[in-house]
């Protein structure tokens, strides 16, 4: 194992744009979580995947709720 | 060295562009490929430049602002992926060949074409827009503002003309924009193409097409997408859709720069810093013995130039002379806008183009001023009457 796994709510996207207004929108209301590449136990159109930790799923939603972004899929993953 | 040739491109530009650009060779990857910081901090910055244009534009998504070489490179996108052979296009005489070479392709397609004239001074009826309109006309594709006399077109007028017939409203705002307004939603626009090296002082190799949401553009290129990768199609989500290849990171973060600046300054003082320079001049050689002026000089909205002859000599010969005597950088010829040099009727004499910047100064117009009368003292003699 490269490193411990925790369990993290993974979002995917469309387009890189996609992702990259997430990580600025979370950074403008401290929402934690950062881009990752895309893990491969999922598939997703753009190479980004926004993970955050499982406490902060329902502050991703709001996010998502808030600025309109439309994420691709939302998953619950061990990585 | 004087420039005066800013409509060609922004030679004179705030400093932090240049610095942006190198900053990026040191700090930037490849935008959109992976997720490693480097590739990260290009993706952070190509973002933030496409929310600059959509706010400088009013394009309510900055999605749909899709990077593209130039204007001209945006221009193709937009016409070849609105419009298809049996299609009717207005068009005006005031166009660039970057307008007017996609569209006399797209005609020998099978497209039809009206390109609506001007007149003596570079002006377009505006009744003929709808005298032009036929059953299968699709759109209008036009200048914001003529490269040859800085007069602007009404395109609010023209996007509520398009609005009422269905037809797209695509804009070449190559000299217009960071100095005009421009309001994708107020004034109809379907597709704004722009180039970065101009009004907006970003480098060269930048431009780009701004999409309204209910607007879709076929794309000219596919191919690598940084996404979909197992996909034998291109990806249709914008920007996606409308950029394939690796984007011109530097550049953009250098056009970023620029509009961080243009943002900071205000657009409407840019322009009006500009045309009081033109102004300056326009006034300066206006009763100066054999100058010769054209365009509309009491248009309602204009860009910083000044177009002019002295008497029957060359126009490339004024600006070589300019040039080679006085370190002054204009711009002779045809402009790559024939139509409308058969307007003005400069055809075979071409005119000296001066175009100014908001970082020129009141001594370089005064020093430009003087050179037209000293040149027009060796025409005319030195104490020739105005």
């Amino acid at each position: 194992m490269l490193r411990k796994k925790e369990p993290c709510v993974v979002a995917t996207f469309a387009t890189t744009t996609a992702a990259m207004q997430t990580e600025q929108a979370a950074r403008e209301r401290d929402v934690p979580g950062r881009l990752i590449p895309v893990p491969r136990e999922i598939t997703a159109g753009c190479g980004l995947a926004w993970s955050a930790p499982q406490a902060a799923e329902d502050a991703l939603h709001a996010l998502f709720a808030q600025t309109g972004i439309k994420p691709q899929e939302i998953h619950h993953l061990m990585i | 060295m004087i420039y005066f040739d800013a409509a060609a491109t922004s030679f004179l530009k705030p400093p932090q562009v240049k610095q942006a650009v190198c900053e990026a060779f040191d700090t930037m990857g490849s935008p959109g490929r992976g997720a490693h910081p480097l590739s990260l901090a290009a993706s952070r910055t190509v973002l933030q430049c496409r929310e600059q244009l959509a706010q400088l534009f009013g394009l309510p998504d900055p999605a749909r602002v899709c990077f593209a070489h130039n204007a001209t490179d945006a221009l193709n996108t937009a016409i070849f992926g609105l419009f298809a052979p049996g299609d009717h296009i207005i068009t005006t005489a005031l166009e660039h060949n970057s307008v007017l070479r996609p569209l006399y392709r797209l005609e020998e397609q099978g497209a039809q074409l009206t390109i609506l004239p001007a007149d003596a001074k570079g002006c377009v009826n505006m009744e003929d827009f709808a005298r032009a309109l036929r059953p299968n006309t699709r759109g209008v594709v036009c200048t914001q503002a003529s490269n040859v006399t800085g007069n602007a077109l009404p395109i609010g007028q023209i996007g509520a003309f398009c609005r009422e017939h269905g037809l797209y409203f695509v804009v070449d705002a190559s000299q217009s924009a960071g100095v005009l307004e421009i309001d994708m939603v107020r004034q109809n626009i379907s597709v704004l193409c722009f180039t970065g090296h101009k009004g907006l002082f970003g480098p060269q190799g930048t431009g780009g097409l701004c999409v309204m949401p209910d607007i879709e553009v076929r794309p000219l290129k596919v191919g690598g997408s940084g996404v979909y990768s197992f996909m034998h199609h291109h990806p249709s989500d914008y920007p996606t859709a409308l950029e394939a290849g690796t984007l011109n990171t530097a550049g953009i973060a250098g056009l970023l720069a620029g509009l961080e600046f243009i943002a900071a300054t205000g657009r409407e003082n840019i322009h009006a810093r500009e045309e009081q320079l033109a102004q300056r001049f326009r006034i300066g050689i206006a009763q100066v013995r054999g100058v010769r002026l054209y365009g509309d000089e009491h248009a309602p909205e204009r860009t910083a130039v000044v177009a002019m002859n002295l008497g029957d000599e060359d126009a490339g010969e004024v600006a070589d002379v300019l040039a080679q005597d006085y370190g002054i950088c204009t711009r002779a010829g045809a402009h790559c806008a024939p139509l409308m040099h058969q307007a003005l009727g400069t055809v075979e004499q071409g005119l000296v183009r001066f175009s100014f910047s908001y970082f020129n100064t009141e001594d370089e117009i005064d020093t430009a001023i003087g050179a037209i009368r000293e040149l027009s003292g060796r025409l005319y003699g030195e104490d020739a009457p105005c």
